[in-house]
């Protein structure tokens, strides 16, 4: 899933001072599981400001509303009165939640209330890691279901650098090896084969480095067409 | 000892991959020595005259680094076009960390253009090491591909994305990296066996300290028939003092410091021993500093005669770095010195 962070009060309170109406839209989907957007934080983010306005003595009115995924349309226009009467929309949904939000009311300012960090998964409770850079062109097959490209600080694809120690990468000590933990689980299963075949260089077009990339499924778009 | 026989690979009219006196020196079974020469942090060629100057003559070619530890000096090709200029030939390094293979592939054109014919291929510091931890990283390659990359433009004639080069093809003799004693050690001679299946010529393996863990990495090798396809030049380095032999075994990835080196280090200090630092006046301080420079390259002399014992081994490489003056104490020491003439 979507891992994100919320940005400080500070920055909250800078991308939303120009406002008087403000309106915190939080989502359920990704950025609930992981505790940074959701309809518990969207509470406390609108009353944060809230308490913070008044200090301020600037008298905003500020409300929210979480609806169930900010990232599809027909979620969206069940904001749009509110939407309408808001000055700014503070949305607490990730990078993809906050562009819906501008692409569906084009008249409406919206600003970011997390830093969307990575695609990932929750360790243990509040400890979440990245597990996958979305490159578009899986190679986890090779590699005994762990990623190289999102995992290994260099994204190498032909084994460990010279800078794998005990199991950590040469970043940080609380950094994994990818290719330690690679080079374990094939060894446990018997496949260390894998990494004697020299992999050729990425076709980087498939991920962010050939553009914003877009897929067009015309078996389902046709589908829909014809109804 | 006998030079590896390569040359089934595709070389040119000369029976060499590039005619550089490094690839000559081991072809012709020779024990090679090469050291290091670090870049400034700013635009004075100056820098490297001096350093070439006091390299010159002691060494068969000399690394120019690229970036070392993510910090931006002058770049490796320009400082290695003035090593050229001062009759001293360089190994080219280049890092995956600040490259894609446009650029590799561009700047490797201009420096074969340049007169440069070695290149060492690494896969570099990760950028959170240097002066500008904000960067953006590349990394479009890893080392072994870069390495199959150089070696196709030169023996196939062929840019990495497979268009035919018209004209003249860069040909380096190409080097490799490798570091012994990484984690999974069990994997570190596959991997250098993934180095030469994509067509190294030569290894410069990181520091060695402990010869009889260097010896055992060097056996597993030999199994897999390694030392018959590449030349491998054993990487050493003189400590400058017990402190540097402590950071060295603690802190850099891959380096093995026997405790027995360490205290060996530790005990030229005996003398002024049991004084506390400002009980030491600037001249104790001194002598000190001197004492363990000395011993360090004694060490590192040691080291040389110890590793050239090993089957396999094909020459040194000799880091000193930022201490380019210590270079013709060891190589002088270690017997290398005069080297060989090549034709």
């Amino acid at each position: 899933m979507i891992i994100a962070e919320q940005k400080s009060l500070e920055e909250l309170k800078t991308l939303v001072s120009d406002a008087q109406n403000v309106l915190v839209v939080g989502c359920g989907t990704c950025v609930t599981v992981c505790f940074a957007g959701g309809a518990r934080e969207a509470a406390i983010v609108s009353s944060s400001l809230r308490m913070a306005s008044r200090l301020n003595g600037d008298k905003k009115t500020i409300t929210d509303f979480t609806v169930q995924r900010q990232c599809e349309w027909e979620y969206l226009d069940q904001i749009a009165e509110q939407v309408a009467v808001a000055d700014v929309v503070l949305s607490l949904g990730c990078g993809i939640g906050v562009q819906a939000i501008a692409e569906h009311f084009p008249q409406t300012w919206v600003v970011p209330g997390l830093n969307t960090t990575f695609l990932g998964i929750p360790l243990e409770q509040g400890v979440w890691a990245e597990r996958c850079a979305a490159c578009g062109d899986c190679v986890l097959g090779l590699t005994g279901g762990i990623c190289p490209i999102a995992r290994c600080s260099k994204s190498l694809l032909n084994g460990p650098c010279g800078g794998s120690e005990d199991g950590h990468c040469e970043i940080s000590p609380d950094t994994d090896c990818a290719w330690q933990l690679i080079y374990d689980r094939l060894n446990s299963m018997g496949k260390l084969h894998l990494l004697q075949e020299i992999q050729p260089p990425k076709n980087w077009r498939t991920s962010r480095d050939g553009g914003p990339r877009r897929i067009v499924r015309e078996d389902l778009r046709l589908a829909a067409e014809e109804e | 000892m006998t030079a590896p026989v390569i040359d089934k690979q595709t070389q040119n009219t000369n029976g060499c991959f590039s005619g550089s006196t490094l690839e000559k020196m081991l072809r012709q079974g020779h024990f090679a020595v090469t050291a290091e020469l670090g870049p400034p942090q700013n635009a004075d060629g100056d820098v490297i005259r001096k350093k070439a100057a006091l390299l010159r003559g002691y060494c068969d070619a000399v690394n120019i680094t690229d970036n070392q530890t993510a910090i931006v000096r002058m770049s490796s090709i320009g400082a290695g076009a003035l090593a050229i200029q001062e009759g001293l030939e360089p190994v080219i390094q280049m890092v995956c960390r600040d490259r894609n293979r446009l650029a590799m592939q561009s700047d490797l054109l201009g420096a074969y253009a340049l007169g440069a014919r070695n290149l060492l291929c690494l896969t570099g510091d990760h950028q959170t090491f240097g002066n500008h931890p904000e960067s953006k990283n590349v990394f479009d390659l890893d080392s072994i591909q870069m390495v199959r990359m150089v070696t196709a433009m030169r023996d196939e004639r062929a840019f990495q994305c497979g268009e035919a080069m018209k004209g003249q093809e860069p040909r380096f003799f190409v080097g490799a990296a490798e570091s012994p004693f990484a984690s999974p050690v069990e994997f570190r001679p596959y991997r250098l066996a993934k180095k030469v299946k994509a067509g190294a010529n030569f290894i410069q393996t990181q520091l060695v300290f402990d010869v009889p863990a260097f010896a055992t990495f060097m056996e597993k090798v030999r199994e897999l028939g390694l030392h018959e396809q590449v030349y491998i030049l054993a990487g050493v380095g003189p400590l400058k003092s017990p402190g540097m032999a402590k950071y060295m075994k603690e802190q850099v990835p891959g380096i093995l410091v026997p405790d027995q080196l360490l205290k060996r280090m530790e005990d030229v200090g005996a003398p002024w021993a049991g004084k506390k630092g400002e009980e030491l006046t600037k001249e104790d301080k001194k002598a000190r500093s001197e004492a363990y420079k000395q011993e360090g390259i004694q060490v590192c002399i040691e080291l040389i005669q110890q590793l050239r014992q090993i089957k396999g081994v094909a020459g040194v490489h000799i880091m000193a770095i930022e201490w380019e003056e210590a270079v013709k104490t060891i190589v002088e020491g270690a017997g290398l010195y005069p080297r060989p003439q090549v034709e």
